[in-house]
């Protein structure tokens, strides 16, 4: 193991240059190690977003070599090549400063997905008894842990290609509450779904699944959105 | 009916017109390889294709299918490629698309009436 890594960091906003930094290179080292032994130890005004540092909290996402990662649970020894880092904010948002991108799109397009769930009970009602085994519960539970870290919709050609696409977080998020069988927006959110903005758009090129930290596979959700949309359409019900 | 719904319908037409283009393009591939093999000349397959009602209604499903997905695709490629945005893209491929019927129905009619004249 060498004892230096070199590492070149994006510096500045969208016109922004990569600045190269020797930083010293340790055992079980992690990509967010890297940027904080850059902000603490090297030049304190690099920006750059993180909060639980084991997983969780899903602020931390950046282009790690070209592909974006969660970086505090990205091993350097898995994403250097040659003892080299080059470390970038995520595609596909605007860039505020360093490696800090702008999310509002991003948690905007989970609105304009229907991503809140519209609940049919009170709070005296008693609880929604749901098996486990359902087939729509698991269809739910099979997207439910995104972190929303946007590593998905950094990775996803046709966001880059087409601006007003949802993209694939919102999209899976929108899958999980339409499985959900306490949720009452129905097919009001198919509608929000479908058309040239919505899941109609993704073409399956599966970038998101290929890169989503938590294993999750919007592509899969998009396509269950598909097909809810088409069904709905040929009945005359969207 | 809003944005969402009709391109929602524009979507679905393109799917159902793939389902029917698959079924064509085979037919016509079919008609192709059978003639190769078969031997026959230019002016005997229009002996046996033009003229004939069913030919011409087939291959006419075939054109209207074809003039339905392909530009629906230059519509997706327009939006995602170039700077064209929301009523020129569909110009253009509304455009597209009555010329790949005028295209393709003078053709069928045009092979109808070969055999026809044969």
């Amino acid at each position: 193991m060498p004892e230096t890594l070199s590492v070149s960091i994006w510096r500045g906003a969208g016109d922004g240059r990569f600045v190269s930094y020797d930083v010293p290179r340790l055992q079980n080292q992690t990509v967010l190690d890297v940027v904080t032994f850059v902000q603490r130890r090297l030049d304190a005004s690099l920006s750059y977003r993180f909060s639980c540092r084991v997983g969780m909290c899903g602020s931390c996402a950046m282009t790690v070599n070209g592909r974006p990662r969660w970086t505090c649970r990205t091993h350097v020894a898995d994403a250097a090549t040659g003892g080299r880092l080059e470390i970038a904010p995520l595609r596909n948002l605007p860039v505020i400063k360093d490696l800090a991108v702008d999310m509002r799109d991003f948690f905007d397009k989970w609105a304009k997905a229907g991503g809140r769930f519209q609940p049919t009970r009170t709070r005296t009602d008693d609880f929604a008894r749901i098996p486990p085994t359902e087939r729509k519960r698991q269809n739910a539970d099979a997207g439910i842990e995104c972190i929303g870290c946007a590593i998905c919709y950094a990775a996803c050609d046709v966001v880059q290609w087409k601006p007003d696409y949802l993209g694939p977080a919102a999209l899976n998020r929108a899958w999980t509450l339409i499985n959900d069988a306490r949720d009452g927006l129905g097919k009001k959110r198919l509608l929000l779904v479908a058309g040239d903005g919505g899941c109609l758009s993704c073409h399956s090129q599966e970038g998101c699944q290929e890169h989503c930290p938590k294993g999750l596979n919007p592509t899969r959700s998009i396509a269950g959105l598909k097909k809810a949309v088409a069904v709905a359409a040929l009945k005359g019900g969207l | 009916m809003n944005g969402a719904k009709a391109q929602t319908r524009l979507w679905l037409a393109q799917r159902i017109s793939a389902f029917v283009l698959a079924g064509c393009v085979a037919v016509h591939l079919v008609g192709i390889i059978a003639a190769q093999q078969g031997g026959l000349s230019a002016a005997e397959i229009i002996s046996r294709v033009g003229g004939n009602v069913a030919w011409a209604a087939f291959y006419g499903v075939f054109v209207v299918a074809a003039a339905v997905h392909a530009p629906l695709g230059l519509r997706t490629v327009l939006a995602e490629m170039t700077p064209f945005r929301g009523l020129w893209v569909n110009a253009i491929v509304l455009l597209f698309a009555l010329a790949m019927l005028v295209m393709g129905g003078t053709a069928v009619a045009g092979l109808y009436r070969l055999g026809s004249v044969g």
